[in-house]
């Protein structure tokens, strides 16, 4: 493992942040706008969600680059050749928001293709992940965390890439299919993704998105034991229901931080949240995790 | 003889170059297209399906199986249209506007195609305009809308009005999917139906034809 995760580690459980894409469109992000961008044209708002999650207690903050592959980029306009700018910005603010604070972790999240439909080949892929993550490492982040992956093999070829650039890298997965929802999109167990991921240099591994928090401590469990390694988890705050025509996500901080302990318990060492959540489920995080060290 | 429980095993296995030959063979021996259809490519479709539910198969098996089954269609189309037998249906398909998530579309849509219909995949963004549109043109009798983001669940509503509007709605069937939509959403907006996976989506547009 990098000796900068293992470090890291001696105080965890590491407090991660919360979701970046639910935030972005509190504050006016439209449906359908790449949210990278908004980190040339909106920068004081994307700051403002990184420094909320940084004072509500995260350690490890993310960056708003999940996006930032030249395949997504190219779906706003013609964005795909601002890869460079976009991540530099976004590694940028995401520094400036944690200062002495939190680490930066900088998010690189799935190309939007699937290789077996012959979209894209596996040299394409690799390309794009490296010229994503040497702009994220030329701008000074602490690690790579490679996130929402349903495809192991795109996921390998993006841990290879963030490699490259000598960053520690944490991999992530979305489990949510199969009848027990403890397989990826693609069919692969929580051993198989923990097998691959580390082989390919992963340092840490773990499950994001796709669920609420309740179904990841199995998940965790497992990934723990095949990986070796505290694992990384951010839930979903359950899934959204619709109520008058818009979807919201009911669960509160409270029902998500109840869970929080069996995680760790179950081998996590970086926690925080995916989609819906907010820095009231960090600060939440963070008592019930206090309360545990107290005990 | 061509041995067609070759092609089942083909589609089932994803060979696509193994169940076009044995279909080309078939087709040669004169073996009459709407049975090879009927009897051996159809069960295997829903063989695959089968598999899908009981987390044997899933995602990649699907898609190769439907490329395989796509194969075969491509060589016994032709010979059908005379013959007085249809397609399956026709399918206007796209991720609602202001979405940009393709993936779940695209898995539906070649699953839908492995089923025999034919596809009008319209992409990412679609408007309710475009969707009206499209099945003016096409003459389609199935609408399919993807929508993974929360904050364009709304777009489906939006086309099914547009729909409605364009006096188009008694039509055509509406089919709903994506991570976030439930039954419960489909049933609140009107659409015709909802499926929680790609396969599950061909089985109902099937069961919505025929009703």
């Amino acid at each position: 493992m990098h000796p900068f995760i293992s470090e890291l580690l001696n105080k965890k459980p590491v407090i991660t942040d919360g979701a970046w894409g639910t935030q972005l469109q509190a504050l006016g992000l439209n449906p359908g706008e790449v949210p990278d961008i908004w980190n040339l044209t909106n920068p004081e708002k994307v700051f403002h969600v990184a420094k909320s999650y940084v004072d509500a207690g995260s350690a490890v903050i993310l960056t708003n680059t999940f996006g930032a592959n030249r395949f997504r980029l190219a779906e706003a306009e013609d964005y795909s050749k601002k890869v460079r700018e976009i991540n530099k910005r976004g590694v940028e603010i995401s520094l400036s928001a944690a200062g002495d604070r939190a680490y930066v972790f900088a998010s690189i999240g799935p190309s939007g293709k699937i290789l077996m439909m012959g979209d894209i080949t596996a040299d394409d892929l690799f390309f794009a992940f490296s010229e994503q993550a040497e702009a994220i490492a030329n701008a000074g982040a602490h690690a790579i965390v490679i996130e929402t992956m349903s495809d192991i093999e795109e996921a390998v070829i993006a841990v290879k890439a963030a490699k490259q650039t000598g960053l520690p890298v944490v991999a992530c997965m979305v489990f949510d299919s199969g009848k027990d929802k403890d397989r990826t999109m693609m069919g692969n167990t929580p051993e198989e993704v923990a097998e691959k991921l580390i082989n390919a240099g992963a340092d840490i591994v773990g499950s994001n998105c796709g669920q609420g928090i309740e179904t990841f401590v199995k998940i965790c469990k497992r990934l723990y034991e095949a990986s070796k390694r505290p694992v990384w988890i951010k839930p979903n705050a359950g899934l959204p229901q619709v109520v008058d025509g818009k979807a919201v996500y009911k669960v509160s901080p409270q029902d998500f931080a109840k869970y929080v302990p069996e995680i760790i318990n179950s081998g996590a060492g970086f926690i925080g949240g995916c989609c819906g959540t907010n820095p009231y489920f960090i600060s939440e995080i963070k008592r019930t995790i206090e309360s545990m060290k107290s005990v | 003889m061509v041995d067609l429980n070759q092609l089942s095993d083909a589609i089932i296995n994803g060979n696509a170059e193994v169940a076009r030959s044995v279909t080309e063979q078939a087709l040669k021996e004169g073996i009459e297209p709407i049975k090879i259809v009927n009897e051996y490519m159809i069960p295997a479709m829903n063989e695959v399906g089968r598999r899908y539910d009981c987390n044997e198969y899933f995602v990649p098996e699907l898609l190769v199986a439907a490329r395989a089954m796509k194969a075969c269609l491509e060589l016994v189309r032709p010979l059908l249209t005379g013959s007085g037998v249809k397609s399956a249906g026709r399918v206007v398909i796209g991720t609602v506007k202001g979405d940009l998530h393709d993936i779940g579309k695209n898995l539906v849509a070649a699953m839908l195609e492995g089923g025999g219909f034919e596809v009008i995949d319209l992409g990412v963004n679609v408007s309710p305009e475009k969707f009206v549109e499209a099945v003016r043109q096409n003459d389609a009798n199935i609408v399919a809308m993807s929508a993974l983001l929360t904050t364009t669940m709304p777009g489906m509503k939006t086309t099914i009005e547009a729909l409605k509007q364009a006096g188009l709605r008694n039509k055509v069937k509406v089919l709903v999917g994506g991570a976030p939509i439930t039954q419960k959403f489909a049933d609140e907006i009107g659409a015709d139906g909802y499926s929680e996976n790609a396969p599950g989506a061909v089985s109902l547009a099937k069961k919505l034809l025929a009703a």
